[in-house]
């Protein structure tokens, strides 16, 4: 059965189409959550896509988070939906308390587009179920703020719980731990920087991105079964 | 009684300032020797309404908790005002 992935939209995301055609590409399909809904309906994941929710105004996600569907995003993580945060999408979790730490300036102070080499750390997570650890996926980035940091006790337990999921082969941006992913407790929740929609075909110079995004729908499949 | 409130959003010590970093080094270039310790930061302004200056203080202090600041990476310090009309 095909799974089917939300995508929020909020007025300034900008990568919801590539993320829906993404999904597809690996098999799934999609469709958009309005910001404004105040359910995610019958969804069998969710992604936070990318851009630049809200204008960024404030801090990126500072404003994005008090949305309505902000709250059925946070319930359905709760009852163990899988749920991925890509770009500003990661930035809009760590503000809503979904995911520890936050995401600051990139050291160097410039914005950064480019693909890097990213290397798979962990599979105990809803975006790199199917992957392989140690895997080296060639991925794009697309940020000023994605120098992931966040206190010396959260990165004790990040690293301790094996909940880095990604990290940068050469670190772009500064983040500490070259961390470009993570996930919280229950592995069902992921923020990433990378965007791996955006290499989910040879077209656009790498597929690397598929097995994340068929990992999603590995885990969407998964947790439906297991709440019946 | 109606208040002027002035809320200075900086990042925590030891949170790299990259702006703060490069206006730092472009000062010498520019002829401004000897300055250091730049630091950048955001200032929020606003009038609130409040019975009392502690009353004003609470509600700006969760409003900072909540919205203004991102108490992982960031600090507030905050000036109340009583507005005499």
């Amino acid at each position: 059965m095909t799974r089917t992935v939300g995508v929020v939209l909020f007025p300034g995301s900008n990568c919801e189409l590539d993320v829906m055609e993404g999904i597809r590409e690996a098999g799934g399909d999609a469709r958009t959550l309005w910001h404004g809904d105040r359910s995610v309906g019958d969804v069998d994941a969710v992604v936070v896509p990318g851009g630049f929710a809200h204008g960024d105004y404030l801090r990126p996600g500072a404003i994005a988070r008090f949305s309505p569907i902000m709250s059925a995003v946070e319930k359905f993580a709760g009852d163990g939906g899988p749920v991925v945060g890509i770009c500003n999408g990661f930035q809009v979790l760590t503000e809503a308390g979904l995911l520890p730490g936050a995401l600051q300036k990139n050291r160097g102070l410039k914005f950064l587009c480019t693909s890097v080499d990213l290397r798979v750390e962990t599979t105990a997570s809803v975006l790199t179920s199917n992957a392989e650890v140690g895997a080296i996926l060639r991925i794009p980035i697309n940020h000023f703020e994605g120098n992931y940091t966040c206190s010396a006790r959260t990165l004790a337990e990040l690293q301790a719980d094996d909940r880095i999921v990604l990290r940068y082969v050469d670190n772009p941006n500064g983040a500490v731990d070259d961390i470009a992913g993570i996930c919280n407790e229950g592995r069902n929740v992921v923020g990433l920087m990378p965007h791996p929609e955006r290499a989910s075909s040879p077209l656009l110079g790498s597929d690397d991105g598929l097995v994340l995004l068929r990992s999603l729908l590995s885990s969407a499949a998964a947790s439906l079964n297991s709440s019946g | 009684m109606r208040f002027a409130v002035v809320v200075e959003v900086q990042l925590r010590e030891g949170v790299a300032d990259p702006q703060g970093a490069t206006i730092e080094r472009s000062l010498p270039h520019l002829g401004f020797d000897g300055v250091s310790g730049v630091r950048v930061g955001k200032s929020i302004r606003f009038t609130i309404d409040a019975d009392d200056e502690a009353g004003a203080r609470r509600e700006v202090e969760q409003l900072c908790a909540r919205f203004l600041a991102n108490p992982v990476i960031e600090d507030t310090e905050v000036r109340v005002e009583e507005l005499v009309s």
